[in-house]
């Protein structure tokens, strides 16, 4: 009875940073949160930290931004540099790339800011792409993330917007060129393309209202955007608790983890710290962007063998590849007097078109294939999703050709060979290459759960060589503890879905098609192995482990 | 879909399998046994592990007073040179790096070394209840009552439609953005005016270029007499405007019919803006007599009136025709008979016009 009445009495802090929470406490409850929060358990693995890294870069893009705005001035009024950099005095040129050379030679500290900002841009987007490719691979997209998957990709498009918008501002003949390679696919969109382009641009290219208004979409509009997604994005990931990887004492209806205070919470924290290191550590030593070097923009001077900034690689590759004329075909075409030019927009549109689609549409289409509707916490190791990963790859492979097609003039001059034969490579890698690496990557993956099979069946070579009596060599193989080789055996194998009658009894087209896929994803696979299958390799003597395990590799089909 | 029997040849058949599920998975056997660290169990190794927290912590110290020194003890005077730029730009990052990677490396090995690292295993629950579920349907079914919007679709129908236009404000607004494109794509500063033919004059510094001085194999980049000055719209009409002038033997060019005249004693203009998406087509191979263009490597053949030969461009570069006046420079003797640059929706609607 006492207890109770003394819990009852107002609590009194005793001491002044007390009575300062208290009276914070008192006001927001954040006793509450804390008690909700201040254990949550996180699972931990390296692989997880890729999301940290874009975060962490984007909050220092935040930060070095905001220093950047203070000196910056967007406009397209034309000047006569009065700078410190003499190679550039009095020369022409608008006020936004003289105010972006004051940065860089006459604020203290500019330069650096300068290249944390554009290091750490370039580490957002892949951060970010590492991430997707993480969680793709891992299948961590699945029911009940499948929406969270699709606010990543949308932050991975604003991340590549936030990328261009401010790779153009400092007007310098690189970046000037890189809206001009924009202008011009603009202007092949059917029917709107050329209104497009005079509304982005106030009237002809180049004009003096783009760099203000990239300006606008830079600094306001578009991290605004990504910061309302990275809310909705952790909101997503505190709703559903993080997803762990597969073994002992894991399952779906568990988290295994350190607790957020203060072990987690200490890593976490004291990885952004690093991050930030890290970034400084390149700002320091690499240059980055030299603006200096390339003068104001002029349409009429380019360099050779410039480059968009790796995200933007892609895109322009896909340019690159497109031939606008095979023998006497030509890509242009005039259709009622109208011109089409399908040379520009094809390569422009498709590709990356398909990427995002594809990539948008991915949880939804395994959930058709697999009708599994179940929630998924606990990972899958990519070779234990076969064909999964063999998509993965081939469309990660698709990606690089194009990306490397962005430098193939570069690749021309660094190894000495024919521009034109890297160009005719890589159009034939735009089509082959996924196909080979979706075969190669699938038949790798079978074979790595093969191998686990073998080792969870029989041991792990010890390279240990034992003569036997009557003369014979074997390797001695230890056997697994039961932790270990629950990792290697503690996975659904998931088998064609062959087609079932809906309702009316009625096998549709709609359901052979997804049973069609279902047996293309899920043919070839090697089941893990069973407790009756380790009796089996025991009872057979370990002096023929290795013999046994050939007889019982299996793939079933 | 746990039971793999379905078509898995890996039945032995040497145990007793008796056809349950349940013995064909291995059992969880849970979490691992918790292992200590050198640091649980060594009070000196903890010790020492604190030692290298702190000294972390120290580092950062130093990496701070780095950069402050750097930043106050380096002067950016009038006279700087590149290198003051890069030692100070250096320093300044090192000492931001050595700061910051202190405290995160300190904190980082206070955590793995010092913090228990026992791991602890939470029940997961369902991120949605039945039983929420019923009660926010009983929720939205009163608010829907409420309003009663089912029992009153003129109400409904007239919110409906008020809201679908209620946006097209929002958009007409923007309309200011940019001038309608009109035909100012169609025109470059090339078309003669009032009568008086524009000379071909160097890039940048726009002195004209006579005939004589265009030695075979030679290039010149040309802008309109004029261009320099222009106070409004310079960029503009340069992006339009800029052209190549080179000199080959006029046996090897081969001009369709129409266009004999629009050379000069094998000196040809063609638009340096690419076809393709508009870089400036500023490579030119005087062995071959082909222009490349270094964005995208489409390839023109100056012998064939820059036919597409390589690339992702489509449509021939543009020629000028040209002429020599009185005085032995190079004219324009009109405008392109094209429009320049890359291709758009009305781009062919403008070469009639032009041609008309």
């Amino acid at each position: 009875m006492s207890a109770s009445s003394t819990a009852e009495a107002p609590f009194v802090p005793k001491t002044k940073v007390g009575s300062f929470t208290n009276f914070v406490d008192e006001r927001v409850g954040g006793s509450g949160i804390l008690r909700e929060f201040g254990r949550k358990v996180f699972p931990d693995h390296w692989s997880f930290m890729f999301g940290e890294v874009a975060l962490y870069s984007f909050v220092i893009l935040l930060m070095s931004g905001t220093f950047l705005t203070f000196f910056f001035d967007p406009s397209m009024a034309e000047t006569h540099y009065q700078g410190s950099y003499t190679p550039l005095y009095n020369v022409e040129m608008s006020v936004a790339y003289s105010s972006s050379l004051n940065i860089s030679f006459d604020v203290r500290g500019g330069l650096f800011m300068r290249q944390v900002h554009h290091w750490a841009a370039l580490l957002f987007v892949a951060s970010l792409g590492v991430h997707m490719l993480r969680v793709f691979f891992t299948g961590a997209f699945r029911k009940p993330r499948e929406m969270n998957w699709v606010v990543g990709g949308v932050l991975l498009i604003l991340a590549m917007a936030a990328g261009f918008t401010g790779y153009s501002l400092p007007d310098d003949l690189l970046s000037g060129n890189g809206l001009r390679i924009i202008d011009g696919v603009i202007k092949s969109i059917p029917v709107i393309g050329t209104y497009t382009s005079f509304f982005l641009f106030g009237g002809e290219f180049p004009g003096t209202a783009i760099i203000g208004r990239l300006y606008v979409l830079h600094i306001l509009l578009v991290p605004a955007l990504i910061l309302l997604m990275i809310v909705i994005h952790l909101f997503m990931v505190v709703v559903h608790k993080h997803t762990q990887y597969p073994g002992p004492g894991r399952n779906d209806g568990n988290v295994v983890g350190y607790p957020l205070g203060p072990v987690y919470a200490a890593k976490a924290g004291g990885f952004f710290f690093i991050v930030f290191g890290v970034l400084a550590l390149m700002a320091a030593a690499f240059t980055i962007n030299p603006i200096w070097n390339y003068g104001p923009y002029d349409p009429s001077p380019v360099s050779a063998g410039t480059q968009p900034d790796w995200y933007i690689g892609f895109v322009d590759g896909a340019l690159r590849l497109m031939p606008g004329v095979i023998n006497d075909f030509h890509f242009e075409w005039v259709i009622f007097g109208r011109t089409l030019t399908l040379n520009v927009l094809l390569p422009a549109l498709v590709p990356a078109g398909i990427i995002f689609t594809v990539l948008f549409m991915y949880p939804w289409i395994e959930r058709w294939i697999t009708k599994d509707n179940r929630e998924h916490h606990v990972l899958d190791r990519p070779r234990n999703a076969p064909t999964r990963t063999a998509i993965g790859v081939a469309g990660f492979t698709w990606y690089c050709v194009m990306w490397a097609a962005a430098g193939s003039d570069l690749i021309a001059t660094h190894f000495h060979v024919s521009l034109n034969d890297v160009t005719y490579w890589l159009r034939t890698l735009f089509f082959i290459g996924p196909v080979i690496a979706f075969i190669v990557t699938k038949r790798i993956a079978l074979a790595l759960q093969r191998k686990d099979r073998e080792i969870a069946l029989h041991g792990r070579e010890t390279g240990r060589i034992v003569r036997l009596p009557h003369g014979e060599f074997i390797e001695v193989h230890a056997p697994l503890d039961e932790y270990k080789r629950y990792k290697l055996v503690g996975f659904e194998s998931l088998a064609p879905l062959p087609a079932e009658p809906n309702e009316h009894g009625v096998v549709t087209r709609k359901e052979k098609r997804r049973a069609a896929l279902s047996k293309w994803f899920f043919e070839d696979r090697v089941a893990p192995a069973t407790p009756a299958e380790l009796e089996a390799a025991h009872a057979h003597g370990h002096h023929e482990a290795i013999a046994a395990g050939e007889d019982q590799k299996s793939l079933s089909h | 879909m746990g039971n793999h029997s379905d078509g898995s040849p890996n039945h032995s058949g040497t145990v007793a399998t008796a056809g349950q599920n349940e013995v064909e998975k291995f059992q969880d056997p849970g979490l691992p046994p918790h292992r200590l660290r050198l640091a649980d169990t060594d009070p000196v190794a903890a010790k020492r592990a604190e030692r290298q927290v702190a000294i972390l912590f120290g580092t950062s110290v130093i990496g701070t007073l780095v950069f402050l020194v750097a930043y106050f003890a380096i002067d950016l005077g009038d006279d700087t040179t590149i290198a003051t730029i890069r030692t100070q730009n250096l320093l300044l990052g090192l000492g931001t790096a050595f700061a910051m990677l202190g405290i995160g490396t300190g904190i980082v090995h206070w955590a793995k070394a010092l913090m228990p690292d026992h791991e602890v295993s939470e029940e997961r629950h369902a991120i949605r209840t039945e039983e929420d579920r019923q009660a926010a349907v009983r929720i939205v079914d009163d608010i829907v009552e409420e309003t009663g919007i089912k029992r009153r679709p003129l109400i409904r129908n007239t919110l409906l439609g008020a809201v679908a236009l209620a946006p097209l404000p929002a958009l007409a607004i923007f309309g200011d953005l940019g001038p309608r494109p009109d035909d100012a794509l169609a025109h470059t500063m090339w078309a003669p005016q009032d009568g008086k033919l524009k000379r071909l004059t160097r890039d940048p510094d726009g002195t004209p270029i006579k005939a004589s001085d265009v030695t075979i194999g030679s290039a010149f980049h040309v802008i309109p007499e004029g261009l320099n000055e222009l106070h409004e719209g310079k960029l503009n009409e340069k992006a339009k405007a800029v052209v190549l002038l080179m000199r080959l033997d006029p046996n090897s060019l081969n001009p369709s019919e129409g266009r004999e005249s629009w050379s000069y004693n094998g000196i040809v203009a063609y638009s340096k803006i690419c076809t393709h998406v508009g870089c400036p087509v500023a490579l030119y191979e005087q062995q071959t007599h082909h222009l490349l263009c270094p964005c995208h490597q489409s390839t023109f053949d100056l012998t064939r009136e820059c036919k597409v030969i390589f690339g992702p461009a489509s449509r021939p570069l543009p020629q000028l025709p040209i002429a020599v006046d009185a005085e032995g420079y190079l004219v324009a003797t009109s405008d392109f008979r094209e429009p320049v640059g890359p291709s758009y929706w009305e781009r062919d609607e403008h070469e009639r016009l032009i041609n008309s």
